[in-house]
């Protein structure tokens, strides 16, 4: 029984402590941005104002399925990061609470635009254009051209070569389909997926995965963010960043906070903070490339230059609503993926 | 307690159980306090008045939440029967009543009454909108709830039921509320989910649409397309059965059939899958052989071929699952190869048969429940494995990671991953149900009082040569494996930059000295504590339930004990991500409502790990003889006083068993745990798989290097502890008194 007495102990020790030190103000932080970025951000929020921050780290994906089933009984504060569909997608299932922040004067237009879109229930913080990397090493090594459009892709030598993550798990897919359907039109676009489909070797799940996978040498071409291929190639790995020629959509990595918050204040303080030019330079020190959302914020110089690359008119609105969203999903699962390969 | 034969006064645990129904309904908070009972803010807070934090008697007497009010009835009610001798017929009726009652009502107001006012359509119709709502049930009533269900066990026993023991009859009371509530509840809830159409209705057609999905039925694998999860799921795990049962054999014979030297090195890989990290293996894995892994670089170096991606799908998952769960087959195997008695060999070499047929006819065949329960083992923690699919996956698809993916993915599709979970328990349930099929009623006893000689034959040499070279090339290839867990855990980049340092040591777990004392600053922490502090509070409590439920099982008789037996194992044939899918969705909403804490989790390892803990009693109950038992009960004392002084003491290995097992499993698990985790409360598993979808390989193998070193040591520290601690009844008094 003395060998039990002295497990459970200490045990219930940890329970009594642990609950009672949580007594000051605290915030619930959603993440979705890269983990040492979510940290950096929860961390300095913390340094900033005193308030203790509970971080978790989720894709959007993940986020936006866990608001939405928690919805009744809201957990989460805020919502930090990710690209903006989801975050439009909240907005429109009405899971996130208006709010208008005294810092817009400070901000780009696109971040106030992608805010009015969806009734003030969101606000842009960075913004990223989609285009691919590749491993430079393991294209050499198999005698590959050096791909420039999206239509280099669907060529065959590149069969087994191609990576992108799966559109049902992934933001950063999703918004490649649509840039597609947006791009070529839909019936083209969805061609395009399908020629793509037959050079495909893995569907992943993250959607920064496969330009990760490329930096180690696992894959050849990842389709995804630059910012995310810059990232790769400034770590050191051997990763050219490809701006498509035909042009390219783009994301609005953005911010909501969550309805019924139960802090809501530290909610809308965080948000206010997280706007600010001290917050976004934050970036940098994480190897975060996209472009901030706050005019007056640094920008790295080995970040894609966003004026230099061919940008489609990206419908937020339409493409981020949850009916045309489940719809091309849906056509994408039925007709692309079922397809031999 | 030592009433059961005294029948003047009222029974200690009756006052206790009334009394403490009264301090629930009065005095502690009815519904669940934001930030836990423990911080006591809630006493400074506006307590005793303040809504969120009344008892349920201020709460009616502010004509608030009055359906709690008939809670009164059977509260008043159980003061009668104080002061009423046992033997009064009146005594029992009145307890019975007012346990069915209060518990009665107690459930059905929780159910009835939800977040939204009433939670079915009847109700409003029948009396309308109800314009109030409750949250989830605190520890009031919690507490009420225990003292009317004790109570009721107690009229249960003065009726008679097992011999009028109120010790036995309240845990066997306890034993099915809590398996029924955290068992049986949330897999009902689940099954209910596959039903549910987007519109919130129930309808059949949606089950079928979802069940027949071609997704997960499909054949297309057979005309060169992509077959359906189910089949994947299926054909993967019998195929990790059949290997790992082999080899586990191989391991098994190596040890006892041979001249081996080092089988104590041997037995101790037994211990490798339980400390290892579910997806470490695969980690390993690609680093050897992946695209750009370490093997295929030398091979394709040498021979000119091209490097392909062979092992991202069935074969790397294979691979993984076979290395991990290989020494689980070997553990079962152990005993029973072992436990074959020489004997019945012996008495066939007498008979003139040679080692070959010996062998084949006799040992093999006296191995089958060995042999099925391996493959048993096997194929479930196939089917319910999640790291290595994740890993290792590719676009092989497998039960386990479509569930996840069912419920984080975009679609957000709870029915779907419902209807996966059904299916995946279905199979496991299967293999549980044709094990025991063909081990069928037939008698594999060997070991009897009679003499032998001891000693196994060896095996015959047709079979040693391969054995050993199977068994040497599979412990070889464990090794390197292992080894390479390590040294990726401290080179800079993998592949790019090889380096050795201790930098993802020092992102993970670096410490800063300020003046206001020690600053966990490393990235792990958090994520760390978390898991140290779940699996010690888990540990304990698994081992108490686990060992009260063998107790029950081994020492006492009861109708329905089959059916007791049945529904305290299930919860080892559930797959983690089936528990986690179906907590979520039972445990989100009132009446229990314990999803985002700590104690969510700590639940969940309980009921995840109890079967290990129920065997381990069994076993060793069973090797200690009843006349301990009968003895401590003719002497007077009563079978709580029994179970506490004479059997527990007893069982101290098998507590420290429990212990060390549920303490790692919930330092490990990850299927469950994905689910189930939340900003606060973060495990490090999940902070580990989150690390390798970003392809930050080297913090997540540094971070399950620590892992395995610190389950190492305790594991490590109880063994030293078990070894030390003998229960025979001859030892000098000085050491029994540890």
């Amino acid at each position: 029984m003395n060998k039990i007495k002295r497990l459970l102990i200490p045990s219930l020790v940890a329970m009594v402590a642990s609950v009672t030190a949580a007594q000051a103000e605290k915030l619930t932080l959603y993440c979705s941005a890269q983990e040492d970025w979510c940290q950096l951000m929860a961390r300095s929020f913390e340094d900033a104002t005193g308030i203790d921050v509970n971080m978790t780290r989720k894709s959007s994906g993940e986020t936006f399925a866990q608001i939405k089933a928690e919805s009744s009984n809201p957990k989460g504060d805020v919502w930090w990061g990710g690209t903006g569909d989801p975050h439009l997608q909240a907005a429109e299932e009405d899971l996130t609470e208006p709010y208008v922040t005294p810092m817009r004067g400070e901000l780009h237009d696109w971040a106030i635009s992608q805010a009015t879109s969806a009734g003030d229930k969101t606000i842009g913080i960075y913004s990223g254009a989609l285009g691919y990397g590749y491993n430079t090493d393991l294209l050499a090594a198999n005698n590959l051209p050096e791909p420039a459009c999206w239509k280099d892709l669907l060529k065959p030598e590149y069969k087994g070569h191609v990576q992108m993550a799966n559109p049902n798990s992934s933001g950063t897919a999703y918004t490649t389909l649509a840039t597609m359907v947006q791009l070529f039109g839909e019936d083209e676009g969805f061609d395009f997926m399908k020629g793509l489909h037959s050079n495909i070797n893995q569907y992943t799940k993250s959607g920064s995965a496969p330009i990760k996978a490329a930096g180690r040498g696992e894959n050849t071409i990842g389709i995804v963010f630059m910012h995310d291929a810059v990232k790769q190639a400034v770590s050191g790995f051997p990763v050219k960043v490809v701006a498509p020629c035909e042009g390219t959509g783009y994301e609005i990595g953005s911010m909501s906070i969550i309805k019924g918050a139960r802090n809501m204040d530290e909610a809308k303080k965080f948000y206010d903070w997280a706007l600010s030019t001290d917050a976004q330079n934050l970036a940098l020190e994480v190897n975060a490339f996209q472009v901030p959302s706050n005019k007056g914020a640094d920008t790295s110089p080995s970040a894609p230059d966003m004026s230099s690359i061919k940008l489609i008119d990206y419908d937020f609105k339409t493409y981020g609503s949850s009916a045309e969203r489940k719809r091309l999903l849906q056509k994408w699962d039925e007709d692309v993926s079922t397809l031999p390969q | 307690m030592r009433n059961t034969t005294n029948t003047k006064t009222t029974h200690p645990a009756l006052i206790f159980w009334i009394v403490a129904g009264w301090v629930g309904f009065l005095l502690l908070p009815w519904y669940g306090v934001e930030d836990g009972i423990l911080s006591f803010e809630w006493l400074i807070d506006g307590y005793p008045f303040d809504e969120d934090y009344a008892p349920a008697a201020f709460l009616i007497a502010q004509g608030e939440k009055l359906w709690l009010a008939p809670l009164l009835i059977p509260l008043v009610m159980s003061l009668a029967a104080l002061g009423r001798p046992k033997s009064d017929p009146l005594y029992a009726k009145i307890l019975l009543l007012t346990g069915a009652l209060g518990f009665g009502w107690l459930t059905a107001q929780g159910f009835g009454i939800g977040i939204r006012g009433f939670n079915f359509e009847w109700l409003k119709a029948l009396f309308g909108e109800l314009g109030d709502r409750q949250f989830g049930m605190g520890f009031g009533a919690m507490v009420l709830a225990s003292a009317f269900l004790f109570i009721f066990t107690q009229g249960v026993a003065a009726r008679g039921a097992i011999n009028g023991d109120v010790f036995v009859v309240s845990a066997i009371g306890g034993v099915i509320v809590i398996v029924t509530t955290f068992v049986f509840f949330p897999i009902a809830k689940m099954l209910l989910a596959a039903f549910v159409t987007e519109e919130g209705s129930y309808s059949v057609g949606v089950f079928a649409a979802k069940f027949f999905d071609d997704r997960l039925w499909g054949l297309g694998c057979l005309s060169g397309g992509r077959c359906g999860v189910a089949w994947n799921s299926l054909f993967l795990a019998v195929l990790v059965g059949l290997l790992t049962t082999v080899l586990g054999l191989v391991f098994a014979l190596v040890v006892t059939r041979s001249g081996f030297r080092y089988k104590r090195a041997l037995r101790a890989l037994t211990v490798l899958p339980i400390i290892t990290p579910p997806f470490v293996i695969g980690l390993a894995l690609i680093l050897l052989f992946g695209l750009s892994g370490a093997v295929t670089q030398f091979i394709s170096d040498l021979f000119g071929v091209q490097p392909t991606r062979w092992l991202y799908g069935l074969p790397g998952i294979l691979i993984a699952q076979v290395l991990a769960f290989t020494p689980i087959a070997f553990l079962v195997l152990i005993g029973v190869v072992e436990g074959v008695s020489p004997s019945m060999e012996e008495a066939a070499q007498t008979l003139r048969a040679n080692k070959w047929q010996t062998f084949c006819t006799v040992s093999l065949p006296l191995m089958r429940p060995g042999l099925a329960n391996a493959f048993l083992l096997g194929f479930i923690e196939s089917m319910a494995d999640f790291g290595n699919p994740l890993v290792l996956g590719g676009n092989f698809d497998v039960l386990s990671t479509e569930i996840f993916f069912a419920i984080v993915g975009a679609q957000y599709d709870q029915g779907r991953a419902a209807v996966l979970a059904m299916v995946l328990l279905f199979f496991t349930l299967s293999a549980f149900y044709a094990q025991r099929a063909w081990l069928g009623k037939k008698s594999y006893t060997t070991v009897s009082g009679k003499g032998d000689a001891g000693v196994h034959p060896m095996m015959p040499n047709g079979l040693a040569v391969p054995v050993f070279v199977i068994a040497g090339a599979w412990g070889l290839f464990t090794i390197v494996i292992y080894g390479m867990i390590l040294y990726g855990s401290m080179v800079e980049l993998w592949g790019v930059n090889n380096t050795l340092t201790f930098k993802h040591y020092v992102t993970a777990f670096s410490v800063r000295i300020e003046d206001s004392g020690i600053r966990w600053t490393g990235a792990a922490w958090d994520s760390f504590w978390t898991t140290i502090y779940i699996a010690a509070a888990a540990a304990p409590l698994t081992a108490v339930v686990g060992l009260i439920t063998a107790y029950l099982l081994t020492r006492q008789t009861f109708a329905g004990k089959n059916a007791f037996e049945f529904g305290t194992m299930l919860s080892f044939a559930i797959p983690g991500t089936v528990i986690g899918v179906s907590y979520i969705l039972a445990f989100n909403v009132p009446p229990i409502e314990i999803t985002g804490t700590g104690l969510i989790l700590i639940i969940s390892f309980i009921f995840r790990n109890m079967p290990v803990g129920v065997r381990a009693g069994i076993a060793s109950m069973s090797q200690l003889d009843k006349s301990l038992d009968e003895s401590s009960l003719t002497l007077g004392a009563n079978s709580w006083q029994t179970f506490r002084k004479v059997i527990l003491p007893l069982l101290r290995p098998a507590i420290l068993a429990a212990l060390v097992y549920s303490f790692v499993r919930a330092m490990t698990a990850i299927s469950a745990v994905i689910f189930l985790v939340s900003a606060e409360y973060d495990m490090a598993t999940s902070y580990i798989i989150g690390r390798v979808e970003n392809n930050d390989y080297g913090l997540a193998i540094a971070y399950s290097t620590t892992l395995i070193f610190v389950m190492l040591s305790v594991v490590g520290v109880m063994q030293l502890i078990v070894g030390r601690t003998e229960i025979g009844r001859r030892m000098s008094q000085s050491r029994t008194n540890v």
